[in-house]
């Protein structure tokens, strides 16, 4: 054996091994390709290494060197190809890809509160902010505040769930009209929603606590224009473009006061069973804030003017989801809530 | 309020369509919810003529050909003896569903083909007569709707009549706004001919008598005025045709001739009115008196009442004969047998009314109407008018009429300024209009120009101020027509309320996280003393309000469990009620967050099948990531809990330094052995106060003007340049010292380049000695400026480990 033969029989393994080693097709076959070219106990390389005693000892550092530099070169397209060899069998091989991803569980807000959020947003945009107040009310600010005549039929229209002393459970959202005149001077653009009781029986359409909205706008200058046009606004900004009809209402704490109605979605105006054949939905209840309410917060009604609303979304809830039965609302069922994530 | 169109158009001619009523109802003065056309079962049936009969031997039958306006004459066979060739007749084609519910197909009778049916009376509900079919008089063609022909249909109107216009509960009063609307005048309804005298009243200023009846008011106050009509030889029987069909018409059913005139007018002229028989009155006489106590009185409906003195009544000499404005008594109702008639026609008090039929618990069309107010100033009208109708409806002469009390004051004049409308709707009306709106529906309006003195008329109690006034022009207008502009607003000076804001981002953050958001009754059974009680429930059961809610979310959770649902994330973003220092008074409320978390913690997969429950770290993370969503950037640090209550307190939690609720294990849940353990977090976001803003009638502005929360910024931390050394230190920790005791003790003793310390590893069990736990932490350790070098690392270590074992003896497991 000479270096020469030596040498030669390295650049031989080098110029084989490439060719070998990307015809492997699996990690088996690697393993045996592997242990075929520089396996240590019958490698090809360790064959060669083995002729190196027979060399003269002048040669054998140069031979080493030549023999070290195949095995690294060997090794690193070995490498190379193990890990293309793993990754393609872990992305495809025996996977079966149609099984099912890892999940979460899903959360959900309220579909009431996703109606009130919606609401929330498109009056935030004409520049209304939040205003909260108590759930347990004083009767002043539930009805006398209110223009609410003491002892009236009108009282008939909210049954009252009566606390100790002098406090209710609030009726309605209004108070909170009251509480904000007290508390902050005009320019007023506020949304107050929140949950009023009432003596209703729980059944299919009527719940003891429900959401309500409230708006409110107060200062110089407001007039039922401001009123329509407002919400008309948000009408075609909620339903999607549509069509408004304001008719004559009552309530003790507006004047004049106004419902507002929007075509009905399901028939568009044409009469169907939804709308009792009127082609309409009611929405909301209006009208001008009466000027007792006004002074009832120490403001001047000669100066001030503004105009208020108020909305249930939980009717707006039932009918866009095709809820038949508002008790299911209250059941908290995670099989019902789920549906709503999104 | 059931009105009826063609009862409306004996009062206002009108031409209009039922429909175009409703819309103009609807538009300017009440909502209508409800429109129906009575006899609408007949609206297929149509009149045909029948144009050629004979008898089909050895039967009753007949072979007729019929026009029916189809252009082929149709074969029909028919049984009535009355068939006549040249007549017309309604006729059901084939197809039409009878009343009855029979549907009319074609068919063979004895060979001969028949295509629809010619009906009698009895078979279209509109009598008893069966002897034949019924024949029409009519010029109208073959084919036409019988409703079209007969005089028969009618539509019903529903109008939503609001506690503001009991006006409007008549056919006069809404009659009266058609009348306005449509321009046509009022007329005097040609069902009757007031051709009845009646006598001038006898009147009294508390009392008076005639005919042999007296009529004392001794409760002034509760009956302003009373009419009493006496009407003598009087013969109870069956209503005529017209009048039961006018009752029919609203719904209601016919009695006799006298008890159907009294609600004729309550229908007709708002006002109620009852029928004495005044052979039952004792001592012919009548007061008006309030109860005595232990009064009793069987009324109309058979019912015996306990009256009590805060009820006004009508009495005879003896005894309390009717419930003032509520109901008539029993002993004095008429009868077939009664003969003399005391019609009373008056005006109570709308308190009075309203509190005695609350204690009663019964409510009619009189008590509705008086509570909410009849024209007082047509009584004397309505007297005569109410005797007139039932002298020639059941008979008899109006002996007598009689009137106690004052007419009443007239209304207040409203000063009304019309450029106010500009001001409040937002385009100006022509001062002339105005006058012309308000006018038609009955207000008197005097002066001129932009000084107008208005006074409402004697019906509409609803009126006293010049934004009522408004109100009349804008809805007479129609709001349609009103201007609709959108313009610039300046900005509000009403913050985000906090507690808003906060809601929102808890809210953001749990959805986030996986949970389900509730919204639930707030009411709950009694859990403390002083606990807040409803005062009328509506059920026993809920008759108290939340202290927490965890509780609620318990109740739903375990609802949840019934159907067979363990994997239960809910919250609630909600209010609790706290208890007051009185008894079952209200303390203060809280906007609080609350979150329950019970199975698995995530959805089974197939390389997990049976995903780890949620257990009390879950819980613990909960509340720190609700923490930090309300409270960015604040501490939040976790106590051991005093355990006691049902369920078990695990940590309270503290945010910057104060206690804002707690992290429970929910032990008290009614659970079955499959479920998972529950955990509750609570925390509370804030106290929304009850106390008044200002005292009534003032206002208290908030010193600082409109801002956000406060935010503090994050503050931006340089990222290391220089490479970390971390060691782990494996302790063999005893059972009654606290891991963070450790825990702060490394902190204190490791120096400033400790950047973190934390528990990677916990091991409790077998080769560890008695009363001891393996806790393992990583520690990592960093020079802002250079590599640390090993020694200084293990020095570090050294110190650590000698410091443990001297002041907690706690040491290295591996030792």
């Amino acid at each position: 054996m000479t270096l020469d033969e030596f040498k030669a029989a390295c650049a031989a393994l080098a110029a084989d091994a490439p060719a070998q080693i990307a015809a492997v097709a699996d990690l088996d076959a690697w393993t045996a390709l592997r242990n075929a070219l520089v396996g240590r106990a019958s490698g090809r390389l360790t064959d060669i290494m083995a002729t190196l005693p027979q060399l003269p000892k002048e040669d054998r550092r140069e031979a080493g060197q030549a023999a070290n530099a195949v095995k690294l070169e060997v090794e690193a397209l070995l490498t190379a190809r193990e890990s293309g060899l793993s990754a393609a069998t872990k992305s495809g091989g025996d996977l079966d890809l149609t099984m099912p991803a890892r999940r979460r569980w899903v959360g959900a807000a309220h579909p009431v509160s996703q109606v009130i959020d919606e609401i929330t947003e498109i009056f935030r945009e004409l520049g209304f902010t939040i205003a909260l107040g108590p759930e347990a009310e004083h009767t002043w600010y539930n009805f006398q505040a209110l223009n609410f005549p003491d002892d009236h039929p009108a009282m008939d229209l909210h049954d009252t769930l009566y606390l100790q002393g002098d406090l209710v459970l609030r009726t309605h959202t209004s108070p909170v009209q009251v509480r904000t005149l007290q508390q902050y001077a005009p320019p007023i653009r506020i949304l107050a929603p929140g949950n009023v009781h009432r003596r209703d029986p729980f059944d299919a359409s009527h719940a003891p606590t429900f959401a309500q909205v409230e708006g409110l706008v107060v200062d110089e200058g407001i007039t039922f224009a401001d009123l329509k046009a407002t919400l008309t606004h948000f009408a075609n900004r909620f339903f999607g473009s549509t069509r408004t009809r304001f008719r004559p209402s009552y309530f003790p704490f507006t004047e004049p006061s106004a419902e507002m109605d929007v075509l009905c979605g399901v028939c568009k105006g044409s009469g169907c069973s939804v709308c009792k054949n009127s082609g309409w939905v009611e929405i909301l209840g209006s009208g001008m804030v009466h000027p007792a309410v006004i002074e009832s917060a120490g403001l001047d009604s000669t100066k001030y003017t503004g105009w208020a609303f108020g909305l249930g979304p939980a009717r707006t809830a039932l009918a866009r989801h095709g809820i038949p039965d508002i008790r299911i609302l209250y059941d908290s069922d995670v099989r019902f809530l789920e549906q709503f994530a999104r | 309020m059931n009105i009826s169109h063609e009862w409306l158009k004996t009062l206002v001619p009108h031409t209009r369509s039922a429909d175009e009523v409703r819309d103009l109802l609807t538009a300017h003065v009440a909502t209508v919810e409800g429109f129906e056309h009575t006899r609408s079962e007949l609206a297929s049936f149509v009149v045909a003529r029948v144009m050629e009969s004979e008898k089909i031997p050895d039967t009753k039958l007949s072979f007729n050909k019929v026009d029916d306006g189809s252009g082929t004459l149709l074969e029909v066979v028919c049984g009535a003896p009355n068939v006549t060739v040249g007549t017309m007749y309604p006729f059901a084609r084939t197809g039409t569903t009878m009343p009855a519910g029979l549907v009319i197909e074609k068919r063979k009778i004895r060979g001969f083909t028949s295509n629809g049916m010619l009906c009698s009376a009895r078979e279209l509900g509109l009598g008893q007569d069966h002897d034949g079919i019924l024949p029409i008089e009519t010029a109208a063609a073959p084919g036409t709707p019988l409703l079209d022909v007969l005089p028969i249909s009618d539509v019903r109107i529903v109008v939503d009549v609001l506690p503001n216009r009991p006006d409007l509960l008549s056919h006069r009063g809404v009659a009266r706004e058609v009348s306005a609307l449509t321009g046509v005048a009022m007329v005097e309804p040609a069902d009757w001919t007031a051709a009845v005298a009646i006598p001038a009243p006898v009147v009294g200023e508390s009392s008076a008598t005639a005919g042999g009846v007296a009529v004392r008011v001794d409760d002034r106050e509760g009956c302003p005025r009373y009419g009493a009509a006496i009407i003598r030889g009087v013969k109870v029987g069956p209503s005529p045709e017209w009048l039961v069909k006018r009752l029919e018409a609203i719904g209601s059913r016919s009695i006799n001739n006298v008890v159907d005139a009294t609600n004729y007018l309550l229908h007709g002229f708002g006002h109620p009115m009852h029928a004495f028989d005044l052979s039952k009155l004792e001592g012919s006489t009548i007061v008006v008196r309030r109860a005595t106590a232990g009064e009793t009185l069987t009324t109309l409906d058979g019912t015996e009442r306990k009256l009590t003195p805060s009820m006004l009544v009508i009495a005879d000499a003896a005894h309390a004969t009717a419930v003032a404005g509520v109901m008539g008594g029993l002993e004095s109702e008429v009868t077939d047998a009664t003969t003399d008639i005391l019609l009373e026609v008056a005006s109570f008090h709308a308190g009075l009314v309203r509190s005695g039929r609350r204690v009663l618990g019964l409510s009619t069309d009189a008590s509705y109407r008086f509570e909410r107010g009849v024209d007082d100033a047509a009584l004397p009208e309505l007297l005569a008018r109410g005797a007139a109708y039932i002298a020639e409806i059941a008979g008899g002469t109006v002996e007598t009429t009689l009137l106690v009390g004052a007419a009443p004051t007239p209304r207040a004049r409203v000063s009304f300024a019309p450029s106010r409308v500009a001001r409040l709707l937002g385009d100006a009306v022509p001062a002339d209009e105005v006058v012309a709106l308000l006018t038609s529906i009955g207000f008197d309006v005097q002066g001129s120009g932009d000084a107008l003195s208005v006074a409402a008329p004697s019906w509409r109690h609803d009126v006293s101020r010049d934004v009522d006034l408004v109100e009349e022009v804008a809805r007479l207008r129609g709001y349609d027509r009103l201007p609709d502009r959108l313009t610039g607003a300046r900005p509000g000076n009403v913050p985000d309320h906090p507690l808003h804001t906060m809601g929102r981002r808890v809210r953001d953050a749990l959805v986030a996280d996986g949970l389900l958001e509730v919204r639930p009754l707030p009411f709950t059974t009694q859990r403390a003393e002083s606990q807040a009680r409803v005062l009328n429930p509506l059920a026993q059961d809920e008759a108290y309000l939340r202290l927490d809610l965890l509780d609620t979310l318990s109740r739903r959770a375990e609802y949840n469990l019934n159907r067979m649902q363990g994997n239960v994330r809910l919250f609630e973003v909600g209010t609790a009620f706290l208890a007051g220092s009185g008894a079952e008074s209200v303390g203060g409320e809280e906007i609080r967050v609350a979150a329950l978390l019970m199975g698995a913690s995530r959805p089974p997969h197939f390389t997990e099948p049976k995903p780890p429950a949620f257990d009390a770290w879950d819980a613990k993370a909960l509340a720190t990531r609700v923490a930090h969503a309300a409270w960015p950037g604040a501490t939040v640090e976790f106590a051991e809990a005093v355990r006691d209550g049902a369920d078990h307190c695990l940590w309270t939690v503290a945010v910057d330094g104060s206690v804002r609720g707690h992290v429970s294990a929910l032990t008290s849940l009614d659970a079955p052995n499959w479920a998972s353990p529950a955990f509750g977090v609570e925390l509370t976001l804030g106290a929304m106060p009850v106390a008044y803003v200002a005292p009534t009638g003032e206002h208290r502005y908030l010193a600082a003007a409109a801002s956000g929360p406060a935010v503090t910024p994050v503050r931006y931390v340089p990222l290391p340049a220089m490479p970390a050394a971390e060691f782990d230190l494996a302790l063999l920790v005893p059972t009654h010292i606290s891991a963070a005791a450790v825990e702060a003790l490394i902190r204190n003793t490791a120096g400033e380049l400790l950047e973190s310390v934390v528990v990677f590893d916990e091991y409790r069990g077998k080769g560890l000695p008695d009363g001891t736990r393996s806790v393992g932490w990583r520690l990592t350790f960093r020079h802002p400026e250079r590599t640390l070098r090993d020694k200084e690392i293990e020095g570090r270590r050294a110190m650590l480990l000698k410091t443990l074992e001297k002041e907690l003896g706690v040491v290295p497991r591996s030792a």
